[in-house]
């Protein structure tokens, strides 16, 4: 580890964090209608697309109704991008004459884009023509962000609202997600990634001669647009196969420090956003830090893991950092950052190749992810994710101060608790029940590189992936399979849904509450005690569940490694 | 009935019954509404039967699952021992309770006259009239339609000192088992036999009517939560462990699920509850649910009565007035004669400040050859009668009747108006402005006549209760906002307010007023305490979160509230709210502690488990365990006595002190989550020891 490495850890914190208030203070504006100084230039399109599709923007919808809206929506559009990806080869904007896509990696696809994952299980450039990857994921990316948005500002509508039927509509939390934050950002943020080199364009692959006459064959196309969404929205779908450790998409460092910043941003700034709509800054803040504990707990043990090598090379007397499947271009720390960033937030991209981070550097992701996203997280997903959690702590440590538990004035009562249980448990039946599932069957067996611990690994990681709504692959596993296409788009399908349904029913559940005025008696929720108790079960309830499988996996690894031990294959 | 005394925690009597207690409860149907107990309840059965079947065939290590499952079982019972012991001290009381609801034998009147037939006491139905005279047992609850008594109450309320139970307003609830002293009462009948007030208090305290609370069913819920995520990260082992090439026993997965679900709190939930119910009855206060003693712990808003509660009942001489023509001195002179022998606080107050104010020292009253004149219902007056002159004091309508010679023909408030205007003059006139003076600023006027001439009136003014000004402000901390509810004028409750520290008050508080300030309270999601006793308080009794009913009120008042304080005492609100507050802490440390012992459980079992596996995971067993059965062995003896351990805390309830919710919480946290972590890798470590020396595995 050196200090230049931690002044880069550092930077990128002060800038997330002085992001963080001005971008809050825009999307609160946003959210709660009122005008911006974008307004002269969108009111008239936004009032235009409510005219088209026939919505009142002041139609405020039940929690009931607003779900529905939202699943509405989702099954339409996994519907349209399933049949775009079956007949891609028919259709136009297809210069490199890709193929139909099979079902079950259309499936897998469609599940992955529509849940805000991007796991993918093809090779960008390789399988989709530039329609579907403009119109079908690049579109998705759009809008499996905004839905993650609009679910958070809806639950955030549950915490500030008294008495309240409706917590919001979600046709004008999409269409006002989209068009004020989404888009403007990713225009002015499309063109900085052209700047830096990233190519944006209709034209096929380029084919070139290399200095030895051999035929290379140079993809390109639409790029730069479909990376800035990819990184703003946490979706985390690259263009190319590898990724963001393509020179195409991340061809600087500059470049790549604004493409981390990018991931956290929108996530940091929601925190914000909680915290101006419920009326207290300090809420938000607290919740920021909260994750912000975790997130550097999180980057120092990988930084640490990956400065300190593989232990069995270091047993061999090979000392130095790991930089196995590191671009030489970030090195430790920033690819050290970026897996911590990527995998804290459910984005996905990856500059390095995770699979060949030591035990331990590897194991961080995981957790990461185990934890469900909550580490700043997804756009919206890891707010709502993390209020789900403090909906759990606030019920435990809150009867001790003596009073039924509250949060921001809002007793939290059987339903909360029972929603609030059922997040939670989605994520560990779908990410240990499909890993259970992997290790026993002979198509599970089939998928992973390594032997032994490693594999495990690769497997769980998998899994853990898809129901976080991550969507970064470990690598080394072959996903392209019927059954892994299968499980893992159920995977994360569940991972979705079955976490923003129960959000959705707290949000009503809140809403209808009365506030309680916070007295002395009321238990702090701004303070660095809440933020430490917070902490602590997010780690104990949510984070033991899988210490068995960890210890499985790369703790074991680690640990072998030290004493010079591998697993080869077979055994 | 049991007074509020220190029975120990486990004394025979209680402990006998409670262990037989714990093996009749391992009944499925009752264990069912403890899910966390009832699932290891199941596990422990079925490891039985495959036990059983292991030794049948002849399985290996049978000593170590054995022990295991001997565990199991014991966790049970010891989760049902915690229940038993809770319900055992409500027992006691009950049985105590159950004593006084003998037989009784009623006399049911047949008309309006005197006659009246013998009948037993539960053949009685709700409506009939009984008459009850002296030394009869009160035979049901009821409404006293005529007569006056005075009734020893001692059997429900410990108090041995009569009380007045009369026709007609606030004093007419009479309950059934008390026994009439004196005179004799017609009583109409308000409950049948087997739901009276001792009825309901026997089933309360003995827990049989006890549903879950609203708190208890969200926390059920949250631990049946846990217990699923447990069951996933358990059931995905055994197809990891053959991913790696092996396989674990069933009995230590088993193990693993017992020790990692919350059966500490699981198993203490119920006997947390009971106790808390017990805690109030031996402060003598009944709740009529267990709603309402959580509600007790959530409360934001508390009325008082001014009178009782935040004022002595008893007022003090704050000043002299006389009419014109007499001198203060003269007033007070005459006045500390009238109270020398008079030995009410009102009356030595008036000796006290003649003495302070104008000098006049109290003067013997042998020494003076004085007669005392007592007070007495009928004068409604007191004084002295020396050397030929007589000096009274007393209610000024009392006082001028008396100067005016008139015949006491009618008595109460009303005599004033009734006063004759055949001693109409000018100090009459200007005693009663004195008085009406005296009144409207919140005082009680006392007139004083010596011989025959009105002298003045003495101003006797409320006097805030010692040592409520700190009660208040620690209300406060714990932010709670007091209301003083007082039928004075605006400006004299501005005063009292003031000076009594309460930081609202409502003046001139007409019942509808107390009804409408609750609502509006409840408007803003405040929860409201009040207590009351008349028949007007039973809508705001009824309307409040929590309304304490004083024993001695009306059969109305009693049932609109939730709560009923046997001993009338109205300041014992904020000791209620105290006891609200330290059962729902005491479920919250207890379920911090529980899920905080994962940690330590996790690190016990997890090397032991996968040792066989992966033989490098020996390094995660921090705690140096001598092997792995006697460490799974000892996480699960750990997770079975911390219960036993536990129980005495889980009934007396974590202690409370009225700080800040931040200071209480960072006390808690430190005690109960901190400690969760740590204990168990100590007791684990222990009992590991103790089972190595005696070479239990």
């Amino acid at each position: 580890m050196t200090i230049n490495g931690w002044i880069q850890i550092a930077l990128f914190c002060a800038v997330v964090l002085t992001l963080a208030r001005p971008l809050g203070g825009y999307m609160t504006r946003v959210f709660t209608g009122e005008r911006t100084f974008l307004s002269p230039v969108l009111a008239p399109v936004e009032r235009g697309l409510y005219r088209v599709a026939g919505i009142d923007a002041r139609q405020e919808q039940h929690w009931l109704s607003y779900a529905l809206a939202m699943l509405a929506f989702h099954v339409l559009g996994f519907l349209a991008l399933y049949a775009l990806l079956r007949f891609q080869a028919v259709l136009p904007f297809n210069p490199d004459g890709q193929s139909a896509v099979a079902p079950d990696l259309a499936f897998n696809t469609a599940a992955s884009f529509v849940t805000n994952t991007n796991w993918q299980n093809y090779g960008g450039e390789t399988t989709m023509s530039y329609l579907t990857q403009m119109l079908g994921l690049t579109h998705q990316n759009f809008l499996s962000a905004a839905t993650g948005i609009a679910l958070a500002v809806a639950l955030v509508r549950g915490f500030s609202r008294a008495s309240a039927a409706t917590v919001g509509s979600f046709w004008v939390d999409l269409t006002r997600t989209t068009l004020y934050v989404l888009l403007p950002i990713c225009v002015v943020y499309t063109l900085f990634l052209v700047s830096q080199g990233i190519p944006q364009t209709f034209g096929g692959a380029i084919e070139a001669t290399t200095l030895e006459g051999a035929k290379q064959t140079i993809a390109v196309g639409p790029v730069a647009s479909q990376v800035a969404i990819k990184m703003l929205g946490t979706n985390g779908g690259g263009f190319f196969n590898v990724n963001a450790a393509h020179p195409f998409e991340n061809p600087t460092a500059l470049a790549n420090f604004v493409q981390i910043v990018s991931i956290f941003a929108i996530g940091a700034a929601m925190t914000n956003v909680f915290g101006r709509m419920v009326g207290d800054e300090r809420q938000g803040w607290a919740i920021l830090a909260a994750m912000g504990v975790l997130f550097l707990a999180g980057v120092t043990v990988v930084y640490w893991a990956e400065s300190a090598g593989s232990p069995v090379l270091n047993g061999l007397g090979l000392t130095g950092g790991n930089m196995e499947g590191k671009e030489v271009r970030f090195g430790i720390v920033a690819s050290a950052l970026f897996a911590a960033v990527t995998t804290a937030a459910s984005c996905g991209a990856v500059n390095a190749m995770h699979d060949s981070f030591t035990a331990l550097g590897g194991m961080i992701p995981l957790i990461n992810m185990e934890l469900g996203e909550i580490i700043v997280g997804g756009v919206g997903a890891g707010l709502y994710g993390i209020l789900v959690f403090v909906i759990v702590t606030i019920f435990v440590a809150g009867l001790m101060v003596g009073r039924t538990p509250e949060y921001l004035g809002k007793k939290i009562e059987a339903k909360e608790v029972k929603m609030a249980m059922l997040a939670i448990l989605c994520l560990p039946l779908m990410m240990l029940g499909f890993t259970a599932l992997a290790t026993v069957v002979a198509a599970g067996l089939a998928g992973p590189a390594n032997a032994g611990p490693h594999g495990f690994s690769e497997i769980l990681y998998a899994f853990t992936s898809a129901a976080a709504n991550n969507g970064s692959a470990f690598g080394g596993l072959t996903g392209n399979t019927l059954f892994y296409n299968t499980t893992l788009g159920l995977g994360m399908l569940f991972g979705r849904f079955f976490v923003i349904v129960p959000a959705l029913a707290i949000a009503g559940s809140l809403a209808a509450k009365k506030t309680v005025p916070a007295s002395a008696g009321t238990f702090p929720t701004h303070g660095g005690l809440f933020v430490g108790l917070l902490v602590g079960v997010i780690l104990i309830v949510g984070g033991l569940t899988f210490f068995p499988a960890l210890a499985l996996g790369p703790i074991v690894e680690h640990l072998a490694g030290g004493l010079g031990q591998t697993f080869a294959a077979g055994g | 009935m049991a007074r509020p005394n220190s029975t120990s925690l486990f004394s025979a009597a209680l402990v006998g019954p409670a262990l037989v207690g714990a093996l009749t409860k391992l009944d499925p149907r009752k264990m069912i509404k403890n899910p966390v107990m009832f699932v290891v309840e199941v596990v422990a059965a079925l490891t039985t039967v495959l036990f059983v079947r292991d030794v049948l065939t002849g399985g290996a290590n049978l000593a170590f699952s054995g022990q295991i499952i001997l565990w199991l079982w014991f966790t049970v019972l010891f989760a049902n021992f915690a229940e038993a012991i809770a319900e055992g001290r409500g027992k006691a009381q009950a049985d105590s309770l159950r004593r006084t609801r003998t037989e009784t034998m009623a006399k049911r009147l047949k008309g309006t006259g005197r006659d009246f037939e013998t009948i037993p006491g539960n053949d009685l139905k709700v409506g009939d009239v009984v008459l009850v005279e002296a030394g009869d047992i009160i035979p049901s609850d009821g409404e006293v339609i005529l007569g006056v008594a005075s009734v020893n109450e001692a059997a429900i309320t410990g108090e041995s000192a009569p009380v007045i139970r009369e026709s007609g307003g606030d004093r007419s609830a009479v309950t059934g088992g008390t026994q009439v002293l004196s005179d004799e009462i017609r009583v109409r009948i308000t409950a049948a036999a087997g739901s009276t007030f001792v009825d309901r208090m026997i089933a309360l305290v003995e827990g049989a009517s006890r549903q879950k609370t609203p708190n208890e069913i969200a926390l059920n819920i949250l631990l049946a939560g846990l217990t699923l995520i447990f069951v996933f990260a358990v059931a995905s082992i055994p197809s990891f462990a053959s991913y790696a090439g092996g396989s674990i026993p069933l009995i230590v997965l088993v193990a693993l699920f017992v020790t990692l679900i919350p059966t500490t709190i699981g198993a203490l939930l119920s006997a947390i509850g009971i106790a808390g119910m017990d805690r109030l009855v031996r402060f003598n206060v009944l709740a009529m649910s267990g709603r309402a003693v959580e509600a007790a712990g959530d409360v934001d808003t508390l009325l008082l009565d001014k009178t009782g509660t935040i004022t002595l009942g008893n007022r003090q001489a704050t000043e002299f007035r006389p009419v014109r023509g007499v001198t203060e001195q003269d007033l007070a002179d005459a006045a500390q004669l009238a109270s020398l022998a008079d030995e009410t606080p009102e009356g030595r107050s008036i000796v006290v400040l003649a003495k302070e104010k104008y000098g006049i020292r109290a003067r013997d009253m042998a020494s003076l050859n004085a007669t005392f004149v007592p007070f007495t219902a009928q004068t409604r007056m007191s004084g002295v009668d020396l050397d030929g002159s007589s000096i009274r004091k007393g209610a000024v309508d009392s006082i001028i009747a008396s100067v005016s010679s008139q015949p006491m023909a009618t008595r109460g408030s009303g005599a004033a108006l009734a006063y004759s205007p055949g001693v109409a003059d000018e100090t009459v006139r200007e005693i009663q402005a004195i008085a009406e003076d005296v009144a409207k600023a919140g005082g009680t006027p006392l007139a004083v006549t010596r011989d025959g001439r009105l002298l003045g009136v003495v101003y006797l003014k409320d006097i805030v209760k010692g040592g409520i000004r700190e009660r208040f402000a620690e209300l406060r901390q714990m932010g709670i906002r007091t209301v003083m509810i007082t039928g004075d004028n605006p400006m004299t409750a501005a005063a009292i307010a003031a000076e009594a520290g309460v930081d609202d008050f409502l003046a001139q508080a007409t019942p509808e007023d107390k009804l409408a300030l609750i609502r509006k309270e409840q408007s803003q999601g405040k929860l409201v305490a009040m207590c009351g006793d008349g028949t007007n308080d039973a809508p705001a009794l009824a309307q409040a979160d929590v309304g304490v009913a004083m024993n001695t009120g009306t059969v109305a008042a009693r049932e609109a509230g939730n709560m009923v304080d046997l001993d009338s005492d109205p300041t014992k609100l904020i000791e209620i709210v105290g006891i609200g507050k330290q059962l729902l802490m005491t479920r919250g440390a207890l379920t911090t502690f529980s899920i905080a012992n994962d940690v330590a459980k996790y690190f016990a079992i997890i090397p032991a488990m996968f040792l066989v596996l992966y033989p490098q995971l020996q390094a995660l067993n921090v705690m140096g365990l001598a092997s792995p059965e006697s460490a799974i062995l000892s996480a699960i003896i750990f997770n079975a006595l911390i219960i036993v351990v536990l129980i005495p805390l889980a009934l007396k309830g974590v202690s409370y002190r009225a700080v800040g919710a931040g200071a209480l919480l960072r006390r808690n946290l430190l005690i109960y989550g901190l400690g969760g972590i740590l204990v168990p890798f100590v007791g684990i470590k222990a009992i590991d020891l103790a089972i190595t020396a005696l070479h239990l595995v």
